[in-house]
Order: C-alpha cells, then structure tokens, then sequence
C-alpha cells in the first residue's frame, strides 16, 4: 500500500514540475521568461551532454576513452550528413564495439 | 465525400511516419533503458503491474530509477517528495521553453505536457517540424511514440528479467549520443552559441565543485543567473 502511494506522491510531483510553468505563465508570458524560454534548449541540451557523460572516469583506465571517441563520431557524423539517426546509431555502435571487444 | 476521407487518412498516416521516423532514435535508449529499469524494479521485489504504473504514470526515466530505491527502503511521502523535486527541477525549464511552442496545441496539449522527458524535449526544443504538417498533431504524436517505447521496454524488462540472448552492454551510450546530436544540431543551426557555451561551461564547473551526484540544480541556477546577466548586457548594448 506504501508503495502505490509513493508511486501516486512521485507522479503528482513530477507532473506538477512539467504543468506549473503552463500554469502560472497561461495568461501572459513575461518578456524574462519569453526570453529564457528562447535561450535556454541550447543550454539544457549542453547541460544534458554533460549529465550522461558525468561518471565517465578520467584519472582511471580507459580513461573515458570509449566516450570521447563515440562522442566525436556522433559530432563529425552529424556535422557531415545531418542525419539525426545516422549519428546516433554509427556512435551507439561504435562505443558498444570499443566497451565489449577493445577496452 | 469518400475522396477527401480518403486523403485525410492518408494525411493521419503521414503525420504518425514522420513523427515515428523521428523518435527511431529514442527508440532503441528508451527499450533498453526500460527493460533496465523493470528488472531492477522486479530485484527489488515489485513485479509488472508496478513497472507498468510508474512508466505510465511518473514517465521520468531517472526518477524511476531513483524511485526504485525508494519503494524498496519504504521511504516516507515526504522524503518521496524531496527528492522527486530535487531530480526533476529541470522538468520547470524544459516547461518554460516550451510554453511558446506548445502554444494554441488545444486537446493535445495536457499529454504533451505531461510526457515532456529529456528525450522528446530534446526532439522537440528546436522547434522545427516537418513541412505542411500541423505542429501540435506532430509533437503529441513524438511525445506519445517514445512513452510507448518505455513503457514497453519497463514491462518487458520486469517479465522476461536477464534472459537477453546477447551483450547489450554500452546500449546506453544511445541516450548520450542523441544528446551530442541534438547539441551539434542545435550549434549548426544557430550563430550565437552564447547559450549552448554558458549550459555547458555552468554544467562543468558544478560537477567539479558539487560532484556527480548533486550538480544539477546548482548548474540550472548558475545558468540561469549567467543567461539572465548576458541577456541584461545585451539589451543594454543594444
């Protein structure tokens, strides 16, 4: 029973963080949140690169080298072809090869 | 009469392709990172039907995983609320880029808010869609083809377990590269790379000072306050 509640506390509170932005901004938006609104996927989606790559180990073999490799197939793909798809499966591929068969 | 029915269902048909091709990429992170999530959900003592009601109805990957931990340590409501806040604070800024976007989308509006995760934020901030489609009808369908995808991989990982035939290890990397293709997407697209810079630089200076587990919401203000300073000097510049 515990459990069924937590699950209903864990989804309220996450909808409740995507609908209040909506809700408190639904008559008018102020020209700060316009403005934050305009800058802030850029920012978010660096922010997310960041959060993926955040228990990469540096100091310790292989040196996250497995993710700065697949990392710069994804950019250089995905610089050449544009193709979303392209790049994402090339770079999953290539770092799924160098995890299991190389590091 | 029967022509034009014709030619809407063949409209219908279009719109779900393209919305479709566009989420293949969160396709293959979100099976997999579901079916991760089940079996751990299954570890952890609570089989299908609990996989099944918190990838419906919390549809937040990481907080599922974290959600985890607290079923299983029987974790009070309060700290359940502390701690949804603290992992999905994004969620607000992800909602505030996109109030503009989301704008007039009507009755598709509550699901495209509610399934607003990284992934389809990250498929849909841009703010591009394809050509002579309705925008609202092309993102609710995004939004709804990648909850399929998770909800699936959560009720497939909780009742088939570890009996994959084959390595899936480095599968996540899926996730992570789809980000670096929206981020590389995103820098071609655009000559200020002003914000792009300052989510990436405040995101780094936080892991190294706060550490992995807790950098996010640091990182969220120190953007926002680097942003909202940039935007004040540029205006004044103006």
């Amino acid at each position: 029973m515990n459990a069924v509640a937590l699950i209903a506390v864990m989804a309220f509170v996450t909808a409740m963080l995507r609908f209040l932005p909506f809700l408190v901004f639904r008559k008018r938006t102020p020209a700060y949140i316009v403005y934050l609104g305009s800058v802030l996927p850029a920012a978010l989606i660096g922010m997310l690169v960041v959060y993926c790559l955040k228990d990469v180990q540096i100091t310790s073999a292989p040196h996250g080298l497995p993710e700065l490799l697949a990392a710069a197939a994804v950019v250089l793909l995905q610089a050449w072809k544009r193709n979303s798809l392209l790049s994402i499966l090339a770079g999953t591929l290539l770092y799924m090869l160098l995890t299991q068969l190389v590091f | 009469m029967k022509r034009t029915f014709d030619l809407l269902k063949h409209m219908k048909s279009l719109i779900c392709k393209e919305a479709f091709v566009k989420t293949l990429p969160v396709m293959a992170g979100y099976v997999v990172l579901g079916i991760g999530f089940g079996i751990l959900l299954r570890g952890a003592g609570f089989g299908v039907w609990y996989a099944l009601a918190m990838s419906v109805f919390i549809y937040a990957g990481s907080m599922q995983y974290v959600g985890v931990g607290l079923l299983a340590g029987g974790a009070s409501v309060l700290s359940a609320i502390l701690t949804t806040v603290m992992v999905n604070a994004r969620h607000l800024f992800y909602s505030i880029s996109m109030i503009r976007p989301y704008k007039g989308a009507g009755r598709y509006k509550p699901y495209m808010i509610f399934a607003l995760t990284d992934e389809t934020y990250s498929l849909l901030c841009d703010g591009s869609v394809p050509e002579g489609e309705d925008p609202h009808r092309y993102r609710f369908f995004v939004s709804l083809f990648n909850q399929c995808y998770w909800v699936t991989g959560s009720v497939l990982g909780s009742l088939l377990g570890a009996v994959l035939p084959f390595s899936t290890a480095g599968i996540e990397f899926s996730m992570t590269a789809l980000f670096i293709a929206s981020f590389t997407e995103q820098w071609m697209n655009t000559r200020d790379h002003v914000p792009a810079l300052t989510g990436l630089l405040s995101t780094l200076l936080c892991l190294v000072l706060f550490g992995s587990e807790r950098f996010l919401i640091p990182a969220m203000l120190l953007m926002t306050l680097a942003l909202t300073l940039l935007g004040k000097r540029r205006e004044g510049n103006a």
